[in-house]
């Protein structure tokens, strides 16, 4: 099984989660959201479009640079920050 | 909850002090979230119940009538995907869609930014609603809201691909599908409308569509023929004659009686110095010769804003042969609103109300069929939506 990673909540995304902080687990960025979406039903749709893109306002970071490629992968000790663009702060505000 | 408090005579007995509270209900859909408005019998008090979904745009909010207790509320967000909200209990708790209207994957697939338009399905087609998206999509759902699937084909179809055009030959919010319809003699018999890409219509519940844009005239200097280039704004069908439809298009005002397909342009009989421009239209529930529409400036940049900020209902009651300036009670001067082509909605009272929400935030009513006008809240966000439900 994947390891566990931090994962921080953008906070438009925050009345899924309940929390600015959360655990989710996957070996890539996709495996990882589809477990999100299923620990948090339909937060996934509200930042991956139906034709798997990153929504045209939503960034996610990993580790601090950013991702485009839902392939892209996560292992042990990674931080994933989904964060709004432009208007977005930090998600640990 | 509390406990009931045993009968006594009196109160047995005793005629309501009152009109029963809240069964008018106006549903308002926002810029920045939602409010029901429940009404008084009489109509003339109501309180907001609101916000709901604060800071979400929120396209359309819309009961189904056939319970009298579902609510499905179009949502997204400037940063967020668009989804479909679920009451089953007025409002009291929303649930949200696992899987809203979107299109399917596939190379150069498109993607819905927002649903624009939702339908309850025919009155025998219990749980069946119709959505209409942005950009043009048609989707449906046959479990009350919950799920969501593309409807018919034709958002495939290439011959419809190309009416609807790409996202670039829309408005800057979006091209739009609209305006669903369903004959309440036959939940096969639809139509839509598409801004842009004309009106359309099916007999046989979505396996073909024809267009019907006959008569319908498009902006100067291109072939009305070509189905792309006419923007019908809002269509409505009669409430009292399924065979009479009426539309707000981009090119004037007109009206349709089936089984004909030629469109007849009504708004010529409007004051020329108000002309036929707008984006709302209403039918009067009773009478298929009444109808109002809320005229706007459609000059140059296309203002969108009430003509010479003075804003006025105009209203037919023979079908569109002559149309009266109703604007009592509305401000006389400098009020540079509009309103949208969902803001506009009829109760089903006598008199009829009227009720409408400006781009401004301003929501006004009328319990005299257009003849006066009362501003019933302000300060809202800008108004996309107004519907009417009674749940008496």
């Amino acid at each position: 099984m994947s390891a566990s990673v931090k994962v921080l909540i953008a906070s438009p995304l925050r009345s899924y989660t309940g929390a600015d902080e959360v655990e989710a687990r996957g070996d890539s960025l996709a495996a990882l959201l589809a477990d999100l979406d299923a620990r948090y039903p339909g937060i996934r749709f509200r930042m991956i479009d139906e034709q798997e893109a990153i929504r045209r306002h939503m960034r996610i970071f990993i580790n601090g640079d950013p991702v485009k490629d839902l392939s892209h992968p996560v292992g042990v000790g990674d931080e994933v920050c989904i964060v709004q663009a432009l208007s977005g702060g930090s998600a640990r505000n | 909850m509390a406990k009931a408090r045993p009968k006594t005579k009196s109160s047995r007995t005793k005629k309501p002090s009152r009109p029963k509270a809240d069964g008018n209900l106006l549903l308002v859909a926002t810029r920045k979230g939602a409010w029901i408005y429940r009404g008084n019998a009489a109509r003339n008090t109501w309180r907001a119940d609101g916000p709901h979904f604060l800071g979400q745009i929120i396209n359309h909010l819309m009961l189904d009538p056939r319970d009298g207790k579902t609510l499905l509320a179009a949502a997204s967000t400037g940063h967020l995907g668009p989804t479909i909200f679920r009451s089953t209990n007025l409002g009291k708790s929303w649930e949200e869609s696992p899987r809203p209207p979107a299109f399917k994957k596939q190379e150069g697939g498109r993607t819905v930014k927002h649903t624009f338009w939702l339908t309850p399905a025919h009155a025998n087609e219990p749980n069946v609603w119709y959505a209409g998206t942005s950009p043009q999509g048609l989707f449906r759902s046959e479990d009350g809201g919950v799920t969501w699937n593309e409807f018919s084909g034709l958002n495939d179809d290439p011959q419809y691909r190309e009416w609807m055009g790409t996202e670039q030959d829309g408005t800057p919010d979006g091209p739009k599908l609209h305006s669903i319809i369903v004959d309440p003699r036959d939940p096969q018999h639809l139509y839509f409308a598409m801004s842009g890409g004309g009106v359309h219509e099916t007999l046989d519940g979505g396996q073909h569509w024809k267009p019907l844009i006959d008569g319908m005239e498009v902006v100067g200097g291109f072939d009305p023929k070509t189905v792309t280039f006419h923007d019908p704004h809002c269509v409505r069908l009669s409430p009292s004659n399924p065979d009479r439809l009426y539309q707000q298009n981009h090119c004037g005002i007109y009206r349709l009686d089936r089984p004909a397909t030629r469109w007849t342009r009504i708004g010529k009989a409007m004051p020329a110095k108000i002309g036929d421009v707008g984006f709302p239209m209403v039918v009067h529930p009773r009478n298929d010769e009444t109808a109002w529409v809320l005229p706007m400036d459609g000059q140059t940049v296309w203002p969108r804003t009430a003509i010479n900020g003075e804003p006025a209902i105009y209203g037919t009651s023979n079908g569109g042969k002559k149309w009266t300036r109703l604007d009592q009670g509305l401000p006389k001067s400098q009020a540079w609103w509009t309103v949208k082509r969902q803001a506009f909605a009829a109760d089903r009272g006598a008199p009829v109300g009227l009720y409408f929400g400006t781009t401004s935030g301003e929501l006004w009513a009328s319990r005299s069929e257009g003849k006066s006008w009362s501003c019933i809240a302000r300060h809202l966000p800008e108004i996309y939506a107004v519907e009417t439900a009674d749940i008496g």
